[in-house]
């Protein structure tokens, strides 16, 4: 029977396709006495030889589709499950104690995964309890003779049904059979969002039920544009979003034509339009969108994906990469920012209260500058191939950004006397997310080459609402006045000291803030490659004399978020 | 038997990768194979052995092999250290 289903559009497009449901299945078992342990510990062995022939295919296959490092965590699920220790200990608790191999396994997987979990001064050992767990609802999904969804064993087209999607499960998605995604949880800033945009898939996030509504195997429609998922649609519905996505590939192919042209308002004012990357690769894709820059080039993925700090030389390339892929357009890296939600295997963090408040971003760097100069050395080394800029991430004082600027000058210093070839012409800027730091933005203008304003940081700062936090959702509010007028003393500030300001959070590709921030002068406009052409588009109608008059009347007269909406709506229509 | 002692010299201690490489090397191996770190003995080809021991920059480890191909597997195993620059 036909259902409908409401989310949070997430990734623009339509898409139809059989379901996948990439949820786990019941693994509860009983724990029973056994007669013959000789026979039981023979469907152990045949549960483990199963899991690893499947383990052997998706490895392969993920390194066929995604690439060896993707491939690797595979293989420390096959090292696990090769273990003598563990699987002898498997076998003497069904042969002594005769319970079923069922009970056995996780009677000792559940205390080793208890020893590593317990390492809680090894973030890295606490990992690996994951893969553990992960092993052992393998074998147990042989035992018990049901199937565990394997994504990257995917070789149809299909929309992915799931709860929530994580890192590691987008990383095994591939793009050509998966067609669209819709998720239980999550918003338009959560990471299975921002990855959806990333890969160009439709997505549909938030829906609350997709889960419990749609069946492996259900036909599924998947409208990213407004959020909508149609499940066993009937053939009008069908004919209906087919048209739908036919006229919105003729306003893709429309966008299409503004991919070299300058971003303009309608009464002239030029403004630059960027693309949010995160690794070298992305650069293909912001180059394609028509993207003027690179406003954020994220050097997480740098740390994240490895097993020890990346080396000098290769971040050097990384950056190399990146800059010459932009051929002479600006891309601005921004420095570590780890800490947060974001930690380090290999590096250790005390646990903390609140980690966004915490120890994370400049604060790192600028007390392990061991870490920090090796970043900054391969970034000026990157310098000469192309038109780097520099920012860092988290700054609130004015001393943390002199701090950060006097180590970059030392190892500028440094590699002009060994003779590299450093480029003379680097910016080096500043993130503003920190509400105290937006306050003193006149100072800070003094000092740094250009401000690049982080929405979903300043936000959650401004309105101290952690934006995981679905209670008090409600705070996430770009265009309430309060974050309006932040945003307004940060670009007044940086032109009155003739420096520019940019905006790299997802508020930049909005479409409602885009008039405002348009009014209020910003000069760049970082997003997601893909709302580059579709943001180019916009604003092409808008006047920049009129935006500027809403702008002053939202962040003079408006009391409310609902009011500034509102006014965007009269002033846009 | 055959026994050799190690400094181990990586920042990250012998934990991530350099751990499953170790364990790799010595499963090749008929022979008992462990690794001794601080007082605590494991099965070298036990990658949650290894891991258990936590073993980190600076640790001095003894390794042990016993068995026909005990000299073969001590050769790979110190390849495999030093190879990797996990320790000397």
């Amino acid at each position: 029977m036909t259902k409908m289903l409401k989310g949070i559009a997430a990734s623009d497009g339509i898409a139809a396709a059989k379901a996948y449901m990439l949820v786990q299945p019941d693994l509860s078992f009983s724990e029973t006495s056994i007669d013959d342990p000789a026979a039981e510990v023979k469907r152990l062995e045949d549960a483990v030889s199963a899991s690893k022939g499947e383990l052997e295919a998706i490895k392969q296959k993920a390194a066929e589709n995604l690439g060896a490092e993707e491939a690797e965590v595979f293989e420390a699920h096959l090292t696990i499950l090769a273990d003598p220790e563990m699987i002898g200990q498997i076998e003497d608790k069904i042969k002594n104690e005769k319970i079923n191999a069922e009970a056995a396994l996780k009677s000792v997987t559940d205390m080793f995964i208890a020893m590593f979990e317990s390492m809680t001064d090894n973030a890295y050992m606490q990992e690996r309890a994951g893969d553990i767990r992960d092993v052992t609802k393998r074998v147990m999904s042989h035992l018990l003779g049901v199937t565990l969804p394997n994504p990257a064993l995917i070789n149809e087209e299909v929309v992915i049904v799931a709860h929530d999607l994580t890192p590691s499960d987008t990383a095994q998605l591939d793009r050509n059979f998966v067609k669209g995604f819709i998720t239980d949880i999550g918003g338009r800033t959560s990471h299975s969002a921002i990855m959806s945009r990333t890969l160009e898939i439709p997505a549909v996030v938030g829906s609350g039920s997709a889960t419990s509504e749609i069946n492996e195997g259900d036909m599924v429609i998947i409208d990213g544009i407004s959020g909508d998922a149609v499940v066993d649609p009937t053939a009008e519905q069908l004919a209906e979003y087919e048209q739908k996505a036919a006229d919105f590939k003729a306003q893709k192919a429309e966008w299409q034509q503004l991919k070299d042209a300058k971003s303009v308002s309608k009464d002239g004012k030029e403004v630059i339009l960027g693309a949010n990357i995160g690794t070298p690769k992305d650069v293909v894709g912001a180059v394609d969108n028509g993207a003027e820059a690179v406003g954020l080039f994220r050097s997480e993925f740098l740390y994240m994906d490895a097993s020890e700090l990346p080396s000098e030389e290769e971040q050097f390339k990384a950056y190399k990469e990146a800059v010459e892929g932009m051929n002479g357009k600006q891309v601005v890296v921004r420095t570590m920012d780890i800490g947060g939600d974001k930690d380090l295997p290999y590096l250790p963090l005390p646990e903390e209260e609140n980690p966004f408040l915490g120890y994370r971003a400049i604060r790192i760097s600028l007390d392990r500058q061991d870490i920090f100069r090796t970043q900054l050395r391969a970034l000026l080394r990157a310098s000469h191939y192309g038109r780097l800029a520099i920012m860092f991430p988290m700054i609130a004082t004015v001393k943390e950004f002199k701090d950060a600027k006097a180590i970059f000058e030392e190892e500028r210093a440094k590699l002009v006397k060994e003779g590299i070839p450093v480029s003379d012409d680097i910016e080096v800027g500043m993130m503003m997310e920190i509400p105290a730091a937006a306050m003193i933005a006149d100072k800070l203008a003094k000092y740094a080459d250009f401000f690049s304003i982080g929405t979903n940081d300043l936000i959650q700062y401004s309105m101290a609402a952690d934006r995981g936090n679905e209670r008090v959702s409600y705070l996430y509010q770009p265009y309430n006045p309060s974050i309006l007028r932040l945003i307004k003393n940060i670009i007044d500030a940086s032109h009155k000291e003739g420096k520019w300001t940019g905006m790299c959070g997802e508020m930049a590709g909005d479409q409602v803030a885009v008039p405002l921030l348009l009014g209020l002068g910003l000069d760049e406009f970082s997003m997601s490659a893909t709302s580059i052409l579709k943001t180019r588009s916009l604003l092409k109608k808008l006047d920049s004399a009129k935006m500027q008059e809403l702008a002053q009347k939202a962040v003079e007269d408006c009391e409310t978020t609902e009011e500034v909406e509102a006014l965007v709506a009269e002033y846009t229509k | 038997m055959e026994k050799k002692e190690f400094h181990v010299i990586a920042e990250t201690g012998i934990h991530a990768r350099p751990a499953t490489l170790l364990v790799q090397a010595a499963s090749k191996f008929n022979s008992d194979i462990t690794l001794e770190y601080q007082g605590k003995s494991v099965n070298l080809k036990s990658i949650m052995g290894v891991m258990s021991l936590g073993v980190g920059q600076n640790a001095d480890v003894v390794i042990s092999a016993d068995g026909a191909d005990e000299a073969e597997a001590i050769a790979a195993i110190t390849e495999t250290m030093t190879k990797e620059g996990l320790a000397e």
